[in-house]
């Protein structure tokens, strides 16, 4: 699905992603985990095709396209998805219009028919349900007065509208409570197909026992430095990173 | 002493294109006020960059522009279909019988301004007693060499629904026209007008027009004014109006198009419980420069007046509000709000927002504000990465950002083209 080799990225001129190599397959789950400032959510921000950042050396190959080519939107009608770690409030844009519009202009470019509104609505309601937002979302702005909880929750619902191929959740567990990290995780594992793949970036391990990775890696100083299955999250959990940083440094 | 004999040949000149329009049919009552204006004329000259109320907008293109105030011939070039049944239009000043259509109910009057000199026994004691022709050239231009205009007026308890539409139009190489509008809303009565200024863009004009509008007791007026004209129009545009106790009157001023664009818009509030509406956006492109100056004079007690106004400013156009509320010491329990808010897209275009408050009672309730920026880029990103595209996304915003003032539109025809203004200009804007 894709195949990220020896990405460096920078922004401001610092760099940050320092020869990242990661091959994602259908089907498969990956954690990316690490301290902070490691480059987490810089990876995010290069696969969703943020302009701030520069790619400095290394490829993307998505589905067997150039995605550093691809405009922001080009990634996302080719089947990318990022659940942002701060959704924006957007006043006065239609939570629900918007998608819409978005979602039509995606099936113009396939040269699809435009999505009645009716079966438009039918989708929504379906899958508002499943992060248990029905009904919250008519009428409301994009973001706009969510509670942190909602707006993670209404990130899960654009992926359930979207179907994305490859779906990226940056920090999506940050400020949530039990509960609604339930809500979320569980709305994640029930988009889960053969077909599709996630990476879930995150700080903790808690978000990991909801969703139960294939692939753990652990990113620091903008490289990967290990990889696991899912136990190594739960040693990171017990013995924190120091211990990497150590073997980081021995290594380097 | 050099530059006032420069001042004075410049006024002179510019006079001069009037001085074939033949006025001898004019109601004696008209042709009276064209005599004081011509008078008041004399002591007056054109603002400078000393003139504070002018201060941002140089009138010097306008005033030394070669004009001829002409009818002009042949065909329009123009799709005029409004939604309407009530359409009176202008061109270059002068009111199109062919172009024109309406039919009057019971208790309105609907007609051209110079029709109603010789019909309406309303207009005499109305007519030219706002404007101010004894301090503002532009308005005893107007006074003194208006040709026709639009006139309006609703009798008593008698509340329309179809709105009235007065469309102006510039259609020739140095066009100048003097519109004049006369709206008269009598105790307990309602109406919506529309006004339109357009152009057939075939070179350099001058609009400049001033509307009178009296809002007697309890009735109730709603303007919606959409300014279109092209890239070599200027135009001087005045509302002066009066408000009478518990009545409401609201503007909405669309400044889409035009080279340079001056509204002068002056509300009286002369007695208590009324309610004022002053709402605009302006959205420019290229050159583009327009200034809205708006005054409200709070005199009696228990008034509220709100004033919202939104610009995108784009390329290197540049804007002024100027927005005055005046509370006398009798105005007590007034509430009174002005908000000034702009968008700008690009480091060439400027904004001057000055909101001014001048209070003299002591139990008011008065706020004032504005605020510059610039697209939301995370906002941008974030409908773009659902797959938007950019030309889209941006439409959306500026949509977004416009939407408070749009909901203030009384007709749905007149909110789909701005909205289809905005969607149509602001796609691909960097």
């Amino acid at each position: 699905m894709i195949k990220i080799k020896n990405l460096h990225a920078s922004i401001e001129g610092n760099e940050i992603l320092k020869g990242i190599n990661l091959e994602v397959k259908p089907g498969e789950v990956h954690a990316i985990m690490g301290p902070n400032g490691s480059g987490k959510s810089t990876l995010a921000s290069v696969l969703a095709g943020r302009e701030e950042y520069e790619v400095t050396k290394g490829s993307i190959e998505f589905l067997g396209e150039d995605l550093l080519e691809m405009e922001p939107e080009d990634r996302a009608r080719a089947g990318m998805f990022l659940a942002f770690q701060y959704p924006v409030e957007i006043p006065g844009v239609s939570n629900i219009n918007f998608l819409r519009t978005a979602i039509n202009e995606m099936r113009e470019k396939k040269g699809m028919e435009p999505m009645s509104g009716k079966d438009f609505l039918k989708e929504v309601k379906e899958k508002s349900k499943l992060v248990e937002l029905d009904g919250k979302l008519n009428n409301r702005s994009v973001n706009e007065g969510f509670s942190g909880g909602e707006k993670k929750r209404n990130e899960i619902f654009q992926m359930a509208m979207l179907e994305p191929k490859l779906a990226v959740l940056d920090e999506t567990d940050s400020g949530l409570d039990i509960d609604a990290l339930r809500v979320v995780s569980d709305g994640v594992n029930k988009l889960k197909t053969k077909d599709n793949a996630t990476i879930v970036i995150t700080h903790y391990q808690r978000l990991l026992d909801h969703i139960v990775p294939d692939f753990v890696h652990v990113l620091y100083n903008g490289k990967i430095v290990k990889t696991g299955d899912k136990s190594l999250a739960l040693k990171l959990e017990e013995k924190g990173y120091d211990w990497l940083k150590d073997e980081a440094a021995v290594t380097a | 002493m050099m530059n006032e004999t420069v001042a004075i040949q410049t006024k002179e000149d510019f006079l001069s294109h009037f001085k074939d329009l033949d006025f001898s049919f004019d109601a004696d009552f008209s042709k009276e006020k064209r005599d004081q204006a011509k008078e008041a004329l004399k002591k007056l000259s054109f603002p400078t960059s000393k003139t504070e109320y002018w201060k941002y907008t140089r009138v010097n293109k306008i005033i030394k522009g070669n004009y001829q105030a002409t009818f002009p011939e042949g065909e329009l070039e123009l799709d005029l279909s409004v939604p309407t049944k009530n359409c009176l239009v202008l061109i270059n000043g002068y009111v199109s019988k062919e172009l024109s259509w309406f039919e009057n109910t019971k208790g309105v009057h609907f007609s051209s301004l110079s029709e109603a000199k010789e019909k309406s026994e309303a207009m005499p004691k109305k007519f030219a007693t706002l404007s101010k022709d004894e301090e503002e050239i532009f308005s005893s231009i107007n006074t003194a060499y208006h040709q026709d205009g639009a006139f309006l007026h609703v009798e008593k308890g008698v509340q329309t629904e179809e709105p009235f539409y007065v469309i102006h139009i510039v259609d020739s190489e140095g066009a100048v026209a003097n519109p004049r509008n006369l709206f008269i809303m009598e105790e307990g009565s309602a109406a919506k007008v529309v006004m339109k200024t357009l152009s057939t863009e075939k070179g350099t004009s001058f609009t400049n027009m001033v509307t009178e509008a009296f809002v007697d007791r309890q009735a109730n007026l709603s303007i919606d004014k959409v300014q279109e004209e092209g890239s070599q129009d200027y135009q001087i545009s005045c509302e002066q109006v009066e408000q009478k106790a518990d009545s409401v009157f609201k503007i909405n001023t669309f400044t889409l198009g035009g080279s340079m664009v001056r509204n002068n818009l002056n509300i009286d509030l002369l007695g208590q419980h009324t309610e004022t509406w002053l709402n605009g956006l302006y959205l420019l492109q290229n050159k583009q420069h327009v200034d809205n100056h708006t005054h409200v004079f709070h005199r009696e007690p228990n008034c509220e007046s709100h004033e919202l106004y939104k610009g995108i400013m784009n390329d290197k156009s540049t804007g002024v509000f100027n927005g005055k509320v005046f509370v006398h010491r009798e105005a007590q329990k007034t509430n009174a709000y002005q908000s000034n808010a702009n968008m700008v897209l690009t480091d060439d275009a400027s904004i001057n927002s000055k909101p001014e408050l001048e209070i003299y009672a002591d139990d008011v309730q008065c706020s004032h504000g504005s605020t510059t920026g610039q697209l939301d880029e995370e906002a941008l990103f974030y409908l773009r990465s659902r797959g938007m595209s950019e030309k889209s996304a941006r439409a959306v915003l500026l949509n977004a950002f416009a939407e408070d003032v749009l909901n203030h539109i009384s007709v749905d025809a007149v909110r789909e083209e701005v909205e289809a203004f905005i969607d149509q200009h602001y796609q691909g804007v960097k």
